[in-house]
């Protein structure tokens, strides 16, 4: 009986182990390797890789780079025909306005911080190509989180002149309510989370949003504009991660253009970049041209396409050169050489590209340009003037929106800032600011 | 292990040194002895569950009544370190109840985002120790959202947890209190149960209010406080403060843990010295009841404040500088302050480290006898 059993127990063993291995050996198939068995692939739940015997570290400088996609050469014209997106008069005529307007009011507003009428401004000259690239390649309804220099991207949506003008005048028509330094854009209306000062914050919060956006099934992605300075916080590292682990329709749009204020990327990273992070992180990754509008279009609506079809993130470097400082408090002369500043205003920039493109389309010519440029420099001034005029918000708006309702505790603070401003009031600019909240 | 001590204590009691019982018995009991609420029959059916029951049906249920709520956070998929979120995964769902990659940083800044877009966020953090990677999202981001943008943007359906407190044996890293560091932000709203019934109605009203909360959990609690809690969906108001015991002679303030020392202390005023003390849970450390405390001290003339944080800077610095402001001529005594002594939070040293009740009861001696 004990002898029955012991040989029907092999069997069914035998039989098991038969199974076994046929198993293994599917699988090792559909591994891509010809392993006969388990045993010769690494089993660890961290990794899935091969054994190798060869002590042999990957260095840094183990092949040349990802490659910069472009569709345009330096000068303007397209490479390959295939890849031009043929826009079409309209639409192309509308990018190269947006480019330039923005420029024009960069210079207006620059100046208007020199002259001490606005506090602080910060100019967008060379990655005009990298906003509205990439603006036109999303829906208007897919939620855009920034750094700081993507005003083209509010242009874009149409974020009026006076909107603009109005948060860097802090006065009543600002829809931040005169609470942050210029240039702190936000528009709910066009999807724009307004802009904060810390870096890198909003990388982690373009997830979330996006996470949202993916339960909700809204069918709009979420973009992430960021420097390749501030790739180098831990908040990007941590974007990076979650957005591949809890796939979400995030697209994270780094503009690398040269700069964090003086700090070069040589003394930034040491890597091939931010894009050689992606695919570490999980993610597809791409980089371009930002200079060359076309192509950043390019990139973006095929990125957008991914993260939409497939909730999973995608990361883009933008290759493209800061032209101006890094802001008004900025000179970069003290850390760049004015020749090479000057080699990139006057080579390979988004907006000469884009205009010699459009000229040998038949669709500009310098009649157009200096009818534009007239327009745009009349329509900004304009804008300023009208902003430059309105009063400030009613100063009570300081002890607003720090909660949804305002408890006691701030009440009796405003209360009391109520009573000394009445007493004091030579001391305080009460004349400019409005009498009553809107 | 834990189920075999008691049994221990009693085998080796009658043969074994005094001094070594005590070291079997002292590593295992708190310092404190729990006060468990009730709640009048109006508030229906009730259900006997401890501190870590009530904070998952008050997940279950905000889950159950927003079809945009999230939990997330490190190891919540299985049921968390606390058993906070157990069973919830295989109830709502992966995409709903979710593990995140082990990075504070990144779950402040998620949840940041997940409520800006208008879904309700509860973001759990393992231990409060471990918030501060999420400082620079929760003080610079989460309180500012609404402000900085002139209210177009907002994280108001965004709540925080993380178990804090004392525990016995958690030293540094696993027994911080940092409501202090919260408390000086604008925007936040920082709340800390005192015990089941209240924490899942306050952890409700956190999860519904429109601005970022934080909850703090004594961790110390999820086992050992026990009550017959409400089974029904029920909130409770945020920034108001519960006087627990009636006084007339000495104002005594606390939250979390530290409620139900000084309830022991009341008692043992009250038979050692005579004295009736009014026991309260702040309950809310931003913003915080400042009319039932300066009601109090205008009543008894003393009081005295206890936390475990560290006592610089600790939250009773701030509530000792207004009630002297608005309370000054009714005081009869200078503001005591029993909290953690000004160094980091030691291992074998608890006993010692600890706001506990003979210091406290000490201090009301002091406020008596000045």
């Amino acid at each position: 009986m004990a002898a029955v059993a012991k040989v029907s127990w092999s069997v069914i063993n035998g039989v098991r182990r038969g199974l076994w291995r046929y198993n293994t050996i599917l699988w090792s198939l559909n591994s891509r390797t010809l392993c006969s068995s388990l045993e010769e692939q690494p089993n660890f739940p961290g990794s899935r890789s091969k054994w190798t015997e060869k002590l042999d570290f990957v260095q840094p400088d183990l092949y040349d780079g990802i490659p910069v996609y472009r569709v345009m050469d330096r000068k303007g014209n397209i490479i390959d025909p295939a890849y031009d997106p043929k826009l079409g008069e309209e639409m192309v005529v509308r990018m190269y306005h947006r480019m330039t307007l923005l420029n024009t009011m960069d210079r207006i507003m620059y100046e208007s911080q020199r002259q001490g009428r606005i506090s602080f401004y910060m100019t967008n000259y060379g990655e005009e190509g990298t906003h509205i690239g990439s603006a036109a390649a999303l829906d208007e309804k897919d939620l855009v989180y920034g750094q700081y220099r993507e005003a083209g991207v509010l242009m874009w949506r149409g974020f009026p002149l006076d909107q603009f003008m109005n948060q860097c005048y802090g006065n009543e028509g600002d829809g931040g309510k005169g609470r942050q330094m210029p240039v702190h854009y936000g528009s709910l209306a066009h999807n724009f989370v307004t802009i904060s000062s810390p870096l890198a914050t909003q990388m982690p919060q373009a997830v979330g949003s996006a996470y949202a956006y993916k339960r909700a099934q809204n069918g709009q992605c979420v973009i992430c504009y960021f420097g390749e300075g501030t790739s180098s916080e831990g908040d990007a590292h941590a974007a990076f991660n979650f957005s591949a682990t809890l796939e979400c329709p995030v697209i994270f749009f780094c503009r690398n253009n040269g700069y964090a204020i003086s700090t070069p990327t040589s003394e930034q990273y040491r890597g091939d970049g931010v894009a050689a992070r992606g695919p570490a992180y999980g993610m597809a990754t791409i980089r371009v041209d930002g200079n060359d509008v076309f192509a950043v279009y390019n990139v973006t609506k095929a990125a957008r396409h991914i993260t939409i079809t497939e909730n999973r993130p995608v990361l883009i470097e933008a290759m493209t050169y800061r032209i101006g400082h890094h802001s008004t408090s900025d000179d970069s002369s003290a850390y760049r050489s004015v020749d090479e500043v000057r080699h990139w205003d006057s080579t390979q920039h988004p907006i000469a590209r884009l205009r010699a493109y459009m000229v040998s389309q038949g669709w500009w010519d310098d009649t157009k340009e200096k009818q534009w440029k007239d327009d745009c420099k009349r329509q900004v001034m304009q804008a300023f003037a009208r902003a430059e005029r309105r009063q400030k918000p009613c100063w009570k708006e300081m002890f607003t929106d720090v909660y949804d309702k305002m408890p006691d505790h701030i009440k009796e603070q405003y209360e009391y800032m109520q009573a000394h401003v009445q007493e004091y009031e030579d001391h305080y600019p009460v004349k400019n600011f409005a009498k009553e909240s809107h | 292990m834990l189920l075999a001590l008691p049994l221990l204590k009693r085998v080796l009691k009658p043969t074994v040194a005094p001094s070594l019982c005590n070291v079997f018995t002292s590593r295992y009991s708190s310092h404190f002895s729990y006060f468990p609420d009730t709640v009048p029959e109006s508030m229906g059916e009730t259900q006997r569950l401890n501190l870590f029951q009530s904070i998952n049906n008050a997940l279950d249920t905000a889950l159950a009544t927003d079809n945009t709520a999230v939990v997330f956070g490190e190891d919540v998929g299985f049921g968390g370190v606390f058993r906070c979120t157990i069973g919830l995964q295989d109830k709502y769902g992966k995409d709903r109840v979710f593990n995140t990659p082990l990075c504070e940083q990144g779950i402040a800044g998620f949840a940041i985002g997940v409520a800006v877009s208008g879904a309700t966020a509860i973001a759990e953090l393992q231990f409060a120790d471990y918030i501060f990677p999420a400082f620079d999202q929760i003080v610079n981001e989460a309180a500012k959202y609404r402000y900085r943008s002139g209210n177009l943007f907002d994280c108001g359906n965004l709540t925080f947890r993380a178990p804090c407190g004392a525990v016995g044996h958690g030293a540094l890293y696993h027994s911080q209190s940092p409501e202090a560091y919260f408390a000086h932000t604008p925007g936040l709203k920082v709340v800390v149960p005192r015990g089941p019934i209240k924490a899942k109605g306050l952890l409700l009203s956190c999860i519904r209010d429109q601005n970022p909360c934080i909850f703090l959990e004594p961790k110390v609690l999820y086992r050992s406080a026990v009550e017959m809690v409400p089974t029904k969906d029920y909130t409770l108001p945020l920034s108001s403060a519960d006087i627990l015991v009636e006084g007339e002679d000495i104002t005594m303030v606390a939250w979390g843990t530290q409620v139900h020392v000084l309830r022991e202390v009341a008692e043992l005023a009250r038979q050692q010295l005579n004295v009736a003390c009014e026991v309260i849970d702040l309950v809310s450390i931003l913003p915080w009841d400042k009319e039932t405390v300066f009601n109090s001290v205008k009543k008894t003339g003393r009081i005295l404040i206890a936390h475990e944080a560290p006592i610089t800077n600790g939250f009773g610095a701030e509530i000792a500088a207004v009630v002297q402001s608005e309370c000054f001529l009714h005081l009869e005594a200078p503001v005591q302050r029993v909290c953690g002594f000004d160094t980091p939070f030691p291992h074998i040293f608890e006993p010692f480290y600890l706001p506990d009740k003979w210091r406290c009861l000490s201090a009301v001696k002091k406020l008596l006898n000045y």
